[in-house]
């Protein structure tokens, strides 16, 4: 069982590994999410108060419960990292915080968009979550930037593994804090997804796409770890060779 | 087909929604492997540069 | 580090000397407490400024203008909170020394408190009074911003250890800090808004403080992390 980790954190073994499980993970993604989409497009019925518009919900909740499950992969591999000294690990939280950062965006538009035929506005300080993602997306953001101000890789992992770390904590906290403000706030109407209770014909296309964003997740960020690792390795001579196969100069 | 397209009036929104998903998936896949492409490409100039050298 | 010693100074003398010497350096230079303390002020200013001078609004924003403010002023005075150790080679020393790690990092982030956000503290009543407080709101507004403080001085000394030596450290540690520390500017400015109007304030308190003891066990293990990985 250890040596099947030992040669998973292996980075030459990971990178071909990755390779062959990026299929995997992104034709039934893209299968589950083309099929959810189309339910919950067509087959699923109009809310009784939101009409069509609920439908964003579709893409608006795997984009939100994506953004969250990004940090935690990142602050999970960066704790790894650290504690454990595995340099893959790093590599996997340096690969996941642009998709986090991606998905959060999204997050915040497709919660904007659906807010305006709501709310009346584009934006709506009252609903928690709305603050909340857009709290995360600056969190990416200081973990992106705080990885490109230092200019030692080693450094910059372990630096930038305190801060998700310290992130992590403050998460729950920051969500907490912002539900609590806003419910100080009369009158802000929260966005009910489908209203008290969703009928199963709303509700399976909704966990059809949670599956299938993941899904594809997992094969965007296998993708970008392979990246990570080419870039890291560049020097080493299991690169030299996966770029010269026969040894000599193409 | 146009009451698929009106979404009960809120056509656009939906659309709009729905479409913004797929340009940040497609985004998402296409900076990934430009990326993969180019650190591959710098690892082989780098490589042919050193051996050029010894 | 006192030569009157023979033995090896103990843990509460090293605490306590990390202190003192901030404590002394910053009334060598009465700039590094008055600065903040004019940024504060001047802040505060700028929103009656900017939004106009009717009492209502005043008395309505009051209590936000003086939790941004604060906060933004501890901000500021964070950077420079290893900056001057790291440069003259006392951040070694402090890291090398027989204390621990974390413990000497919370004597930092105590001392950054007590010379930035005591004198603040002290310093808000006049700001809130410009802003139509009612007293009953300005004793809550001083308890907050007590434990706001604290937090935030601890909070930042993560950023400020992480930052340090950074080109550009300033801003990158905001970008940092300030989305961290929203639930204290919330829980703060909040409490202070219901205590204007009359309402509870026990749960923004409490919650205040629980931030302020959590801030206190686990933030020196992140500032000593971050210090030991700077400092390489």
């Amino acid at each position: 069982m250890w040596t099947w980790f030992h040669k998973l954190a292996s980075p030459p073994h990971f990178y071909g590994l990755a390779a062959k499980m990026i299929p995997w993970f992104a034709i039934p993604g893209i299968l589950l999410v083309a099929y959810g989409t189309y339910a919950g497009l067509f087959a699923a019925p109009a809310d009784y108060q939101q009409g069509d518009a609920f439908r964003i919900i579709y893409v608006h909740v795997p984009a939100a419960y994506l953004s969250m499950m990004t940090y935690m992969v990142m602050a999970i591999s960066a704790a790894i990292g650290l504690i454990w000294r595995i340099k893959l690990s790093h590599a996997v939280a340096a690969a996941a915080a642009p998709l986090g950062a991606w998905f959060t965006f999204l997050a915040l538009i497709t919660g904007s968009i659906w807010g305006r035929p709501m709310w009346g506005t584009w934006w709506e300080w009252g609903d928690p979550r709305l603050t909340s993602q857009l709290l995360m997306l600056f969190i990416y953001f200081g973990y992106m930037a705080l990885r490109a101000a230092i200019d030692d890789p080693a450094k910059a992992d372990k630096a930038s593994g305190i801060l998700a770390m310290v992130g992590a904590v403050n998460i729950p906290i920051i969500h907490f804090s912002v539900e609590w403000w806003s419910s100080l706030h009369q009158g802000a109407t929260l966005v009910r997804e489908g209203g008290p209770a969703m009928p199963v014909e709303m509700l399976y296309p909704l966990l059809m796409n949670i599956f299938g964003f993941t899904f594809i997740f997992g094969a965007l960020l296998l993708g970008r770890i392979r990246t990570e690792v080419l870039f890291r390795e560049r020097r080493k001579r299991w690169v030299h060779n996966l770029v010269f196969p026969d040894g000599a100069q193409a | 087909m146009s009451d698929t397209l009106a979404m009960g009036g809120y056509g656009a929104y939906v659309w709009s929604s729905f479409g913004l998903t797929l340009i940040v998936l497609i985004i998402c896949v296409v900076q990934g492997a430009r990326r993969h492409r180019t650190v591959f490409k710098d690892v082989k100039t780098r490589i042919r540069a050193m051996e050029s050298n010894q | 580090m006192s030569s009157q010693d023979t033995r090896r100074p103990g843990i509460l003398s090293g605490f306590l000397a990390v202190i003192r010497r901030d404590v002394l350096l910053a009334w060598k230079r009465p700039g590094d407490v008055l600065n903040p303390l004019f940024f504060f002020a001047m802040v505060s200013t700028l929103f009656p400024l900017a939004i106009g001078p009717s009492p209502e609004q005043l008395r309505f924003s009051g209590p936000g203008v003086v939790w941004v403010a604060a906060l933004l002023a501890t901000l500021l005075s964070l950077n420079s909170l290893f900056l001057s150790d790291h440069e003259d080679g006392s951040l070694d020393q402090l890291i090398l020394s027989p204390q621990p790690l974390p413990l000497l990092a919370l004597a930092k982030a105590l001392a950054h408190w007590l010379t930035t956000g005591l004198p603040l503290v002290l310093v808000s009543p006049l700001i809130a009074v410009t802003f139509q407080m009612p007293a009953g709101s300005i004793d809550i507004m001083m308890l907050t911003l007590t434990f706001g403080t604290i937090s935030l001085s601890l909070l930042g000394s993560i950023g400020a250890a992480l930052t340090v030596g950074l080109h550009r450290g300033t801003a990158l540690l905001s970008l940092l800090i300030l989305p961290l520390a929203m639930p204290i500017l919330i829980f703060g400015a909040r409490t202070v808004s219901l205590s204007a109007a009359n309402d509870a304030v026990a749960a923004g308190i409490y919650l205040l403080a629980a931030y302020c003891m959590l801030a206190l066990t686990l933030a020196p293990f992140a500032t000593a992390a971050a210090l030991r990985i700077s400092n390489e």
